[in-house]
């Protein structure tokens, strides 16, 4: 196999690393410079189409279990219309970020290949261990999925409640807290949370 | 020209994955937008149906059936307007000795299940001091017994099956319920 495969690898290699004869730098650069253009606005298009509910809830591991749950809090249907989706809270928005959760995001696709999660048994089996993921990946961010769009700083207090203002007051201002420390559960429901700290 | 190759091959290479990636693009954006336009269209399409305008009701306590508010059986008359939790945080007094005291905040989405109570996080007794809440009476933590447990009774485990919310709800009929204190009060009075 390879014997008949090394010429062809020897050709291209030759052929990669000659300079070129026939065409002028000024092409070869332009052209690579339009490739290049072409190639990152391609990639980012795909890479946004996966950043999408549509995408997530194209699975029926999302769709049935997940989502459904979504649907009947206040981050889906609410007085104002404004609502939360998949990628809101968790897939970091910062490009650097968003790259790494993205590259983390392979084990789901392997996930998905197996079969992992692809029963409503299994899906309560795992549902602990992938709420973990997430708990700790807010707890080592400081929320920060809820504070792109909660942020403190335009937080009313007096237009809360006094009960929410008070505990705001005395665990968010201190930084003693963040939002998932006390905010667990709000826009799924909890696995079995025997022994988990919760607020 | 010996660079032919080369440059067909990346020629072909580049359109290809910008025309895939491109085209996944564009099938998944549409089919996003249509339906977004399918939501947006459906509601002012919908024809309202005409409310039948509902007669004048008795005064609250004088018509017999409170639930219908007086119209007539052949017609249905239209929803009230859904009454609003009273979420004020101003505990109210027990309306007798052993009336469960009412939850004087909103509970929505409060899960209360096997796995977790959202409720026993404020207001379990280990939880209490954090957020200055109300502990739930020594009796929650009893069984049928009268022994103490360490943790909540699982006959008390389902707070909403006695402690309930208020709304602003009207009442439907009158309510004469005359607490102990007045009835004493009354009795001394008289």
């Amino acid at each position: 196999m390879w014997a008949r495969i090394k010429p062809w690898v020897a050709t291209f290699w030759r052929i990669l690393r000659k300079p070129s004869v026939h065409y002028s730098l000024g092409f070869l650069t332009l052209g690579g410079f339009i490739a290049g253009v072409v190639f990152w606005g391609a990639f980012n298009t795909a890479l946004e189409a996966t950043n999408t509910e549509a995408f997530c809830t194209g699975c029926h591991e999302m769709r049935d279990n997940v989502f459904q749950e979504l649907k009947t809090t206040i981050h889906y249907s609410n007085r104002s219309g404004v609502r939360a989706t998949c990628p809101d809270c968790h897939v970091p928005h910062n490009w650097t970020d968003k790259i790494a959760r993205k590259m983390q995001a392979s084990k789901e696709v392997w996930g998905k290949i197996f079969g992992t999660v692809n029963t409503r048994e299994k899906f309560l089996d795992h549902r602990l261990v992938l709420a973990e993921h997430e708990w700790a990946r807010l707890k080592a961010n400081d929320s920060l999925e809820c504070r792109n769009c909660h942020n403190y700083a335009s937080m009313d207090l007096t237009r809360q409640s006094t009960r929410a203002a008070q505990i705001h007051q005395r665990w968010l201002v201190t930084g003693e807290k963040t939002c998932i420390d006390c905010h667990k559960g709000i826009a799924h429901h909890l696995p079995d949370m025997t022994g988990i700290p919760q607020g | 020209m010996r660079d032919k190759p080369l440059m067909l091959i990346a020629g072909v290479v580049v359109v290809v994955v910008a025309a895939i990636a491109f085209v996944a693009g564009e099938k998944l954006g549409h089919s996003d937008r249509s339906g977004s336009h399918a939501m947006v269209g459906m509601p002012a399409s919908a024809p309202r149906p005409a409310a039948p305008a509902a007669p004048e009701a008795p005064p609250p306590g004088q018509q017999i059936d409170a639930l219908r508010r007086g119209v007539p059986i052949s017609e249905e008359g239209p929803p009230p307007p859904m009454a609003r939790v009273e979420n004020t945080d101003i505990r109210r007094n027990r309306a007798y000795p052993m009336q469960p005291p009412t939850i004087p905040h909103s509970i929505d989405n409060y899960q209360i299940d096997k796995n977790s109570n959202r409720c026993l996080l404020c207001h379990a007794r280990a939880n209490a001091d954090k957020f200055q809440a109300p502990p739930v009476s020594v009796t929650h933590y009893m069984d049928r017994n009268d022994q103490f447990l360490a943790t909540i009774s699982p006959r008390r485990y389902f707070c909403n099956q006695c402690h309930v919310v208020q709304t602003d709800a009207k009442p439907l009929v009158a309510n004469t319920f005359k607490d102990i204190d007045t009835v004493l009060s009354e009795a001394k009075g008289n």
